[in-house]
């Protein structure tokens, strides 16, 4: 795009802000490149800067422990369970409010935030007292109840921005044409929300693989892969391993976030052009 | 529309058809119908949750056997506001507000310079940077900071080659903020949260800076405004409402917390934290419960006055 859609009324940005812009980039990322580099430490006993050695010998010790792959399989069960919920209702109640108009709307929409919006230890400590009250005994699913329930507003907020930019004459076409309302949303709806929702689910899942302050509380003596690196950061017993495990979460989410932005992206720009 | 168009094998309608035309047979169905799942979702489980939440608050427990008693009972109220506790409720509004100042502060050039100049590639590169580290792991971010403020870490490396050692030692024998090292001091607290919510603030303020049109600035120029002037009577006041956004999240996020100050601090005990040891190892949910309430009223009345700087409307 060429520049002249915007008038030039900005001149040059000084010196100094750019540089406080690109010290903020480096301050967000530097942390993340050094635990790449922390993954190859020879050291196994401390922290220390810089590495005396470096090696690749902490990937084979790491592939082989079998806790930290039951936490993998449990933290993807969950993730994938969780996404499948979110996607299904927040795909329903984007559906219904994003051009309706209706007593309780706004009341609904903050209701879909706020499990997000409140402190993680809000919800984690009323799904905890809940589940405590109706003795439901902690399982797979009091964990997958509670991520499902955060992860509604993410698939929410992707599929309700898509829908409020597809055109309501092609679905008033689509019905004029005798498609009834199925065949409407399977030919017509869909494959326009589609990359809306894939970007959608795939935050979700990234968010829910990731969380660990509600599931903390939704547990029991249950280990997702965040808790068992919780227990990791507060009593270090194999540190090796542990930077190890951060560099595969690190590329294991990259690649949803990633994904979803470039989805996200250009289904906008096939709208805005 | 006439019935002639519809194809002969439309004649007898299917299932779908007449579950179909159902639907459309009333105002309000179809949108009654999609909002029925999740709004059973949300009404039995989270706000049913919620409301256990607030029931068990008032609950107390058996001294001698550990058991909730359900009584209805104000004690774990009077707790709260017991010297130790309103101590860390107070101590924890202030690290918030002190991190979401700290956000903002550093936040805002970037947001600036990702709205007004960046362009083209550079601007998506931008996005990307900021957006990554929002979404990517909380857990591996918060483990980076262990590496770099350990005592023998990259922070204390740096300094000491570049003849700062006094600095820092100096720095982390200051009273109130300081420590054995970094990673052991409400300082390394503070940068930590500040690191970890600066991508929520900085996204809402460049949407609300983005938005400013650019005649707005022109016409204050042309008005005779010098840019610092037109920066503070038509920049900040126009972004306002994304400041005010993006300090919600690091606001809430940081007041919620109970993992950062747990790696990464000394002994200063969070709400967050008070939390989860009453409901886990003292085994006190009652008073878990009640002293949960402590952030949701701090954050009602943070949301209010966000709410008068059109917060909302920024979202």
């Amino acid at each position: 795009m060429p520049s002249s859609r915007r008038p030039r009324s900005a001149p040059g940005a000084s010196w100094l802000l750019k540089t406080a812009t690109w010290g903020g980039v480096l301050f967000l990322h530097v942390p993340l490149a050094l635990i790449i580099l922390y993954a190859f430490s020879s050291e196994d006993k401390s922290y220390v800067f810089p590495p005396p050695g470096l090696t690749t010998q902490w990937f084979a010790v790491t592939l082989g422990r079998t806790d930290v792959w039951a936490a993998v399989t449990l933290s993807v069960q969950v993730a994938a369970l969780s996404t499948a919920i979110a996607i299904v209702l927040g795909t329903l109640a984007a559906g219904a409010l994003a051009r309706w108009q209706f007593f309780g709307r706004e009341t609904i929409s903050l209701l879909l935030i706020l499990p997000l919006a409140l402190p993680g230890v809000i919800t984690g400590i009323a799904l905890r007292s809940a589940y405590h009250t109706l003795e439901i005994p902690f399982s797979f699913w009091t964990i997958v109840v509670g991520h499902a329930t955060f992860c509604v507003v993410v698939v929410y907020n992707n599929a309700v921005a898509r829908l409020r930019r597809i055109s309501p004459s092609l679905l008033e076409a689509s019905m004029d044409l005798g498609a009834n309302a199925f065949q409407t949303f399977r030919y017509v709806l869909l494959p326009q929300l589609g990359s809306a929702l894939l970007a959608g689910g795939l935050l979700a899942f990234a968010l829910s693989f990731d969380e660990v302050i509600v599931t903390t509380f939704t547990a029991g003596q249950q280990t997702t892969l965040p808790i068992w690196m919780v227990q990791e950061l507060i009593r270090p017993r194999q540190r090796p391993v542990t930077n190890v495990v951060a560099v595969f979460i690190i590329a294991l989410t990259f690649i949803p976030i990633v994904a979803a932005y470039w989805l996200t992206r250009s289904g906008e720009d096939g709208s805005a052009r | 529309m006439s019935t002639a168009a519809v194809p002969a094998t439309r004649l007898a309608p299917s299932l779908s058809d007449r579950l179909s035309t159902l639907i459309f047979s009333r105002r309000g169905l179809l949108p009654g119908l999609l909002i029925l799942p999740p709004l059973l979702w949300f009404g039995i489980v989270y706000l049913g949750s919620l409301l256990s939440l607030l029931a068990n608050a008032f609950f107390s427990i058996d001294e001698f056997s550990g058991a909730v008693v359900r009584d209805i009972s104000f004690g774990n109220f009077v707790a709260i506001f017991s010297p130790t506790n309103l101590d860390v409720a107070l101590r924890s509004t202030a690290m918030s507000l002190s991190v979401t100042a700290a956000c903002i502060a550093i936040g805002f050039p970037i947001a600036y310079y990702m709205a007004r100049h960046a362009r083209g590639t550079g601007k998506a590169l931008l996005y990307v940077a900021v957006m990554l580290p929002l979404w990517s792991s909380y857990l591996v971010r918060l483990y980076a900071w262990k590496l770099l403020l350990a005592k023998e870490g990259a922070i204390s490396w740096v300094l000491q080659a570049v003849g700062l050692q006094w600095l820092l030692d100096g720095v982390l024998s200051l009273p109130v903020v300081g420590g054995s090292s970094l990673s052991f001091s409400p300082l390394g607290t503070f940068i930590v949260f500040v690191y970890m919510w600066l991508p929520f603030v900085i996204l809402p303020i460049q949407a609300a800076i983005e938005r400013i049109p650019a005649s707005c600035l022109e016409a204050s120029a042309d008005l005779g405004a010098h840019p610092a002037q037109t920066f503070r009577k038509v920049i900040v006041p126009l972004a306002m409402p994304g400041i005010a956004a993006g300090s919600i999240f690091s606001f809430s996020l940081t007041l919620g917390d109970y993992i950062i100050p747990q790696v990464i601090g000394n002994s200063t005990l969070y709400i967050g934290q008070v939390v989860y040891r009453q409901q886990g190892v003292a085994g006190n949910l009652p008073f878990a419960a009640a002293f949960s309430l402590v952030p949701i009223v701090v954050i009602g009345v943070y949301l209010w006055l966000a709410k008068r700087k059109g917060a909302f409307d920024a979202l």
